[in-house]
């Protein structure tokens, strides 16, 4: 089975999905990713879909559950590079993603990780 | 009017899921579908071809590309010889699932396309047409 690769960048882990993903290829991601926050430690999580012209319910569930299960090891989701033709589908089909966060690109995915990562740190002193 | 070109394919392994979702791409692409409504028929195919797999235990998918009074359509049809659905106005309903889905599915599919059709009897099978206009 394929398995989709989960790179590490300092604090944050980046998942770039690049292919038409099997349900049991989305499911073992979901594990790896768990896994891997578990041993490194990371605060934040980036997932690139730009390169997916398809987002159903299946692959938008786990998308969901990587996001409440992330935050339950005290890293945070940010998905990014969703295409406005799978935004507009992904709302007719009537899944809202809520409590997903979202940005345009990588780079501001980063961003968004980096001063959340900030403000949390400030609040942990406190 | 006949439909232009009709196949069918095997909805059984997991692996279907994504022919079935890359063969939609195909067709609503070269019949020149809008990007957004490729998606949307794309996404329609994805959900219908995994209960297909998942609660019918496997089926077929045919297809057609029609054109009648004047538009372009394709014309998606999932059969399966499965358990059938008990209850299809519940199992339409948004967040109805007897498995361990979301339950977005069928009711889903609904509002992707333009026509929905389902048909099921338990213990003999259930049968969802759709259709998008171009
Ligand atoms: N082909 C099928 N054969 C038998 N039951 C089906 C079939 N398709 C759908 N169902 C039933 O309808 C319910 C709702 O389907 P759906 O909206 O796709 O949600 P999900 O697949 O997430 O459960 C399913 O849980 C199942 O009980
Ligand atoms: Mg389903």
């Amino acid at each position: 089975m394929e398995r989709i690769p989960i790179l590490r960048m300092g604090k944050f882990l980046l998942i770039t999905i690049q292919v038409d993903m099997h349900d049991t290829t989305a499911l073992a991601l979901q594990d790896d990713l768990m896994a891997k926050i578990a041993r490194s430690g990371a605060r934040g999580v980036l997932i690139d879909i730009s390169a997916l012209d398809v987002v159903d319910s299946y692959i938008g569930r786990m998308i969901a559950d990587i996001s409440m299960m992330s935050k339950l090891l005290h890293a945070r989701t940010v998905l990014v590079g969703m295409r406005p033709a799978v935004a507009i589908t992904l709302v007719e089909l009537g899944l809202s993603l809520r409590g997903v966060k979202t940005a345009l690109d990588v780079e501001k995915g980063m961003e968004l990780l980096a001063a959340a990562l900030e403000d949390g740190d400030a609040a942990d002193q406190d | 009017m006949p439909p232009i070109r009709t196949d069918w394919v095997e909805v059984r392994a997991e692996s279907d899921i994504v022919h079935a979702r890359q063969l939609v791409r195909r067709l609503s692409s070269e019949m020149g579908f809008r990007l957004v409504d490729q998606t949307k028929l794309v996404t329609a195919a994805s959900e219908l071809a995994r209960n297909t797999v998942v609660h019918g235990g496997g089926g077929r998918l045919s297809w057609e590309c029609i054109a009648e009074e004047g538009r372009e359509g394709i014309r998606l049809t999932f059969h399966d010889c499965g358990p059938g659905i008990a209850d299809v106005q519940l199992a339409l309903k948004d967040g109805w699932s007897t498995g361990k889905g979301l339950g977005m599915g069928l009711s889903g599919t609904k509002r992707l396309v333009n026509e929905f059709e389902i048909e099921s009897r338990p213990g003999r099978g259930t049968r969802v047409t759709i259709t998008k206009w171009k």
